[in-house]
């Protein structure tokens, strides 16, 4: 077995780490932030199909512009990833299929087709088709400036748009209804939260990856839930789970120069998570216990 | 929950590999196997704490084990074959190069004796437990009275799925299995709500996908597993549009045929009840519709000889009351 190098040089003014730190602590604070709303509507498994979803769309978008500069990329999938929506409500709407199961089709024949494309450009050898697997597992440790730029902006957009929006998003995943009733748009509501979640997915595929970014949106708010009762606090906690996470893996990560950070970062949520299952003050296992 | 579990073998593979060091051998898919009910057991388990609900303890449980095994593969098994991109795409073009060589005789590839297996294993399971299975399915109380013990149907099927899924991921890669396993019931239950034929239809349907994938994967010289992913995708948006009583062209001209009916008889109601008027405009605000709107109706009424038009007035036909009467909805014609 090889040993694991720590190299401690990688540790603070290192250009490198820095970038990856500034992307990485973006997406979990906007994940995280995003995540109890995803976690209440019971929507975990979208952010897991949307993510696989992009992938064609990734690989079209570069196919048809013949160039990988990120936006043109991230537009790709954030256009699949909305088609791939449109699907499932079209389906959810028509046809009496289960939820998970048109989820489960979305995930993997738009990620077929991504695949099939990947392989027809393979063909352009100038287009480089290898830094497009990158978005299987994500490249935090390789981030430039301008991608920095383009997280930083659609951070900012989710963000603002979550907080000024949390009233009506915490009503639509509990009483759609009641909200229609009282004459609050909440079509337009779902639809925006919808838009945002995308826009969260398709930063975070840079990041994590497409396997692991579901667990972005569903371990910081699953952890926060057994901390606090309260929407506004539980938005905050998870949040700030969400960036030490990330802030977390990254230095781990750094330490050893061949374990990608994707997978360091969904290991410290799900770490988090099931502390917070055993120990939290109220609620969880280890304190029911002690009580009785 | 098969998707979770395509994915969450891969540590159980990779802490066999690390324990016994040989890439080749069957013990790995004991291990992933393992991993696979492992998963199922911790998912059932989060969420039996009431902490959490279903989806969200599947979507936690499962990208906890993958990341660990991606951890585990680039810290230590950087030197051997053990290729992430192999494990999720897999790739079918090695399959017949991988042979079963037993005593010397070359039997064929490895593939087609491990899959002809589970074909066979699974055949026999769902035609032994078929009753037992599917009351289980649709209703797991009755299948309590009846003494079936649902709850161990259930765990011997996902301990079945993870055996299959990761036979098939040894050949595939884990992302077409799902594919494979949840498309084509979902396409056949588009076409068939009967249990019998709807196992028929998905197997008759995967089949075909994976041929025709196959097919057009090496016309075009694209990966095979995508195409065969893609090809189940598009049967699906295929029997989705035109199943015969499901699907959606059926489903819209039903709507539009509906419409028209309705449409005429609300004319034919309209004139029974007011038979002094022939006004179309007071009619369409009445009615509410547009008057060109109305003005077709009332052709297309007269065209199927529901009403007669008489020196500008409309009167309604015999046939047309006998209609009215003969509706779904209740006219109250007196």
């Amino acid at each position: 077995m090889q040993k694991v190098t720590i190299n401690m040089n990688l540790l603070i003014f290192d250009y490198t780490l820095v970038m990856a730190l500034l992307g990485t602590s973006l997406l979990g604070a906007t994940a995280g932030l995003l995540s109890p709303f995803v976690f209440l509507r019971r929507q975990s498994l979208l952010g897991d199909a949307i993510s696989h979803a992009a992938l064609p769309g990734i690989v079209l978008a570069c196919l048809i512009t013949k160039s990988k500069h990120p936006l043109i990329l991230l537009t790709g999938a954030a256009i699949a990833g909305t088609l791939g929506t449109a699907f499932i409500s079209l389906v959810r709407h028509y046809t009496a299929i289960k939820n998970d199961t048109i989820l489960g089709i979305v995930l993997s024949v738009f990620f077929g087709c991504g695949l099939v494309l990947l392989t027809a450009l393979e063909r352009y050898p100038e287009l480089q088709t290898a830094s497009i697997q990158k978005f299987l597992f994500g490249n935090a440790a390789c981030f430039t400036g301008q991608e920095i730029m383009i997280i930083a902006l659609v951070a900012l957009v989710v963000i603002t748009v979550t907080i000024a929006a949390h009233k009506e998003f915490t009503l639509s995943a509990f009483d759609n209804e009641f909200g229609i009733i009282n004459g609050i748009a909440m079509q337009r509501y779902n639809v925006l939260f919808t838009a945002v979640l995308i826009l969260t997915i398709i930063i975070g595929l840079q990041t994590v990856g497409v396997i692991l970014m579901s667990t972005m949106l569903i371990a910081p708010a699953s952890a926060a839930r057994q901390w606090t009762r309260h929407i506004g606090s539980m938005m905050y906690v998870s949040a700030g789970i969400g960036l030490f996470a990330c802030v977390c893996g990254i230095c781990i990560s750094s330490m050893s120069i061949h374990v990608p950070t994707g997978p360091v970062i969904v290991f410290l949520l799900c770490c988090v998570v099931f502390v917070s299952l055993l120990l939290a003050p109220d609620r969880s296992i280890i304190w029911k216990l002690k009580k009785s | 929950m098969s998707d979770a579990i395509s994915h969450a073998i891969l540590p159980g593979i990779v802490i066999m590999f690390l324990i016994i060091g040989k890439l080749d051998s069957p013990l790995l898919l004991v291990g992933a196997v393992i991993a696979g009910i492992a998963t199922v057991i911790i998912s059932e388990l989060l969420m039996n704490t009431n902490r959490l609900k279903k989806d969200a303890a599947i979507g936690l449980v499962f990208p906890f084990f993958f990341s660990i095994g991606v951890i585990l593969i680039s810290l230590y098994t950087r030197t051997v074959h053990l290729d992430i991109d192999m494990v999720i795409l897999g790739e079918l073009v090695f399959a017949p190069f991988n042979r079963l060589v037993v005593a010397g005789i070359d039997l064929g590839p490895y593939a087609f004796w491990s899959t002809g297996c589970i074909i066979m294993v699974n055949a026999l399971l769902i035609k032994l437990f078929f009753k037992e299975l599917t009351i289980s399915i649709f209703d797991q109380h009755l299948a309590y009275l009846f003494g079936f013990g649902p709850t161990a149907l259930y765990y011997i099927l996902m301990i079945i799925t993870s055996i299959t899924t990761v036979v098939a991921f040894d050949i595939v890669g884990s992302f077409v299995v799902v594919a494979l396993m949840i498309t084509p019931p979902a396409t056949a239950s588009l076409i068939t709500h009967r249990v019998q034929p709807l196992l028929m239809c998905s197997i008759l349907i995967a089949v075909l996908s994976a041929c025709g994938g196959y097919s057009i994967a090496t016309f075009f010289d694209v990966s095979i597993t995508g195409c065969i992913a893609s090809s189940n995708g598009i049967l699906f948006v295929i029997a989705l549009l035109c199943a015969p009583q499901k699907g959606l062209i059926v489903k819209i001209v039903q709507r539009w045929r509906l419409k028209k009916q309705i449409a005429q008889e609300l004319v034919c109601w309209y004139i029974h009840k007011h038979s002094h008027t022939s006004e179309q405009q007071h009619m369409s605000y009445q009615l509410g519709w547009p008057t060109q709107y109305t003005q077709q109706v009332i052709k297309h009424a007269i065209n199927n000889g529901l009403l007669t038009e008489n020196n500008k007035t409309l009167l309604l036909t015999s046939k047309g009351l006998h209609h009215l009467s003969q509706s779904s909805l209740n006219y109250q014609i007196s």
